[in-house]
């Protein structure tokens, strides 16, 4: 799949900001005033932020009121609006706490199931798709949970919670790699039932449609970039989980905290970088790609 | 809604022969000529003179090679090159419809086309991700899915003669490799052709039940060892008397000289 800058954005930003809303919500921390608003302030920077990024990749961004209407059969639909009502119900909670000093519980716990809820519905995004097998797997949406549940962890200071989880989230990741790099083959498409020319004999793409490149090509068969893949995947488990659990480890002072957070961060774009570089689309197939 | 229709009254579909298509991609462009020029956005191209030419179909032809294998130490057969139009299939259960956020993607109940209504559609490309076939494009200039329509302005169309009313890629194919009717209807010519043919689904496994059906290459004949110009060659004299006779065996005894 295409890793679009767009999409990468979003899902590690909003992920972190709804992940740092969801331990706002359930209280953990609790701040008032000028703190508050600080951790309010960073956190809707992720959420939004992420949020608007993923519509960077429309091709009618205008028209993108509409996805709130299918949520009894879309993800993407039950996405937008788990992420608004979330957005709006902690807008009132953050509001609370900063200006009134005074936190609504309720409304928190109700923030902080929304925040879980919208990073589940986004996973199930990717989750959904047979087409690719790498994302058709439940360890899709156990990462996206466990990663924004962490890196919520690391910028809210639970450095307790946030150290047994990194290391979760850390291992779970290089389990999916690994489990990942054979559900292709695991998944039974191969271009004999592509084309269901199998059993005549061997299949191979002797001319594609078209001399140039299309659409297709550019969104699903992305081969050149998974050249350092490898690297790539010592990188985002070395800045991700290693880093940040080693400087927790020596230091709990706050900037200490700043670094391990800021670490994570990278080693998180790195690793939904190759969340999407490394997918392998079934439609390659039928161009004799991956 | 992107609900599926639990039952359509009719499955109107494509059913293509690779036994007969010789790969002209006539079908493709008269495709895109058709949806061009009629419902919805233009497919439109980028650069479409320069060595990086791109643009939106609605349906492409790919070229295969398959090898037949080695069968009892005796040598493969030939391998054989078989052209293979695609298009969207309309599926029975359409992974594309139901991941569509706007409503746009929709299945119709009356017959089963596969449609998008352009003007709900925000371009977020879900639907050709859920799509195992490669069907929809997302076309850049206009922003919207872009896929095949079964020419459903052509199909139902009273405005055009009863033979042009299919859609554009079968009234044009030249070898009469694609073939369009109800395949809901087990006495419709389609429906005979799959079942006297042995149709097949693309990516079964996928779960996505196609409407359309493909035609498998026919069992390509064992010729005999056979010289249309052997009568010709064979050796006329065998038995030379006087000059050329004595010429044979001359040169026969000449180094080298055949015998």
């Amino acid at each position: 799949m295409h890793p679009a800058p767009s999409v990468i954005a979003f899902t590690t930003f909003s992920g972190l900001g709804f992940g740092l809303l969801f331990w706002l919500g359930i209280g953990m921390p609790a701040p008032t005033g000028w703190a508050a608003f600080v951790y309010f302030t960073i956190a809707y920077l992720g959420a939004v932020g992420g949020l608007l990024a993923s519509t960077f990749h429309l091709g009618r961004p205008e028209r993108a009121i509409k996805a709130f209407s299918q949520w009894k059969s879309s993800w993407l639909s039950r996405e937008g609006i788990c992420a608004v009502v979330t957005l709006l119900v902690m807008a009132i909670y953050g509001a609370g706490l900063v200006f009134l000093g005074t936190r609504f519980t309720v409304l928190g716990w109700l923030g902080a199931i929304g925040a879980l809820g919208t990073v589940f519905t986004t996973s199930m995004i990717y989750a959904q798709l047979k087409t690719v097998p790498r994302w058709h797997h439940w360890t899709t949406v156990a990462l996206f949970l466990l990663l924004s549940l962490a890196g919520g962890a690391l910028l809210s200071g639970n450095v307790r919670v946030a150290l047994p989880l990194l290391v979760i989230a850390g291992a779970l990741q290089a389990f999916a790699w690994f489990h990942g790099d054979g559900r292709f083959m695991a998944s039974g498409t191969t271009m004999a039932s592509a084309t269901g020319l199998g059993h005549i004999g061997r299949v191979t793409a002797f001319e594609p449609p078209h001399t140039g490149t299309n659409y297709l090509m550019r969104e699903f068969i992305h081969e050149v970039g998974r050249k350092h893949a490898m690297q790539l995947r010592i990188l985002a488990l070395g800045l991700g989980f290693v880093l940040p659990v080693l400087l927790l480890l020596v230091s709990a002072s706050l900037w200490i905290a700043v670094l391990a957070a800021i670490s994570h961060v990278f080693g998180i774009l790195a690793l939904r970088w190759l969340f999407f570089a490394q997918a392998e689309h079934v439609v390659g197939l039928y161009y004799g790609k991956r | 809604m992107t609900q599926l229709p639990t039952s359509t009254n009719k499955k109107l579909g494509l059913v293509i022969d690779l036994d007969t298509c010789v790969g002209c991609h006539a079908c493709v462009i008269s495709c895109k000529g058709w949806n061009t020029e009629n419902y919805g956005a233009p497919l439109s191209d980028q650069d479409a003179y320069s060595a990086a030419a791109s643009g939106t179909f609605l349906n492409r032809v790919h070229s295969y090679e398959v090898q037949p294998p080695m069968l009892n130490d005796q040598p493969a057969a030939p391998a054989q090159l078989i052209h293979f139009p695609k298009s969207c299939l309309h599926c029975d259960d359409a992974p594309c419809v139901t991941v569509c956020p706007t409503g746009a993607s929709y299945k119709r109940t009356e017959d089963g086309i596969v449609l998008v209504n352009e003007q709900d559609c925000i371009g977020c490309g879900l639907c050709a991700w859920a799509c195992p076939y490669g069907a929809r494009e997302l076309d850049a200039k206009e922003g919207v899915m872009k896929k095949c329509t079964l020419c459903v302005d052509r199909i139902y169309n009273e405005n055009l003669p009863e033979e042009d009313r299919q859609p554009a890629c079968v009234r044009t194919c030249p070898s009469n490799a694609r073939h369009f009717g109800d395949l809901a209807d087990p006495e419709s010519d389609v429906s005979i052709l799959v079942a006297e043919r042995g149709g097949f689904d693309l990516m079964p496994e996928q779960g996505t039940k196609p409407t359309n059906k493909y035609l498998p290459p026919r069992p390509k004949d064992v010729e005999p060892e056979y010289d249309i110009l052997a009568p010709y060659l064979a050796p006329i004299a065998s038995d030379g008397k006087g000059f050329v006779n004595w010429l044979d065996k001359a040169l026969s005894a000449l180094p080298g000289g055949a015998k």
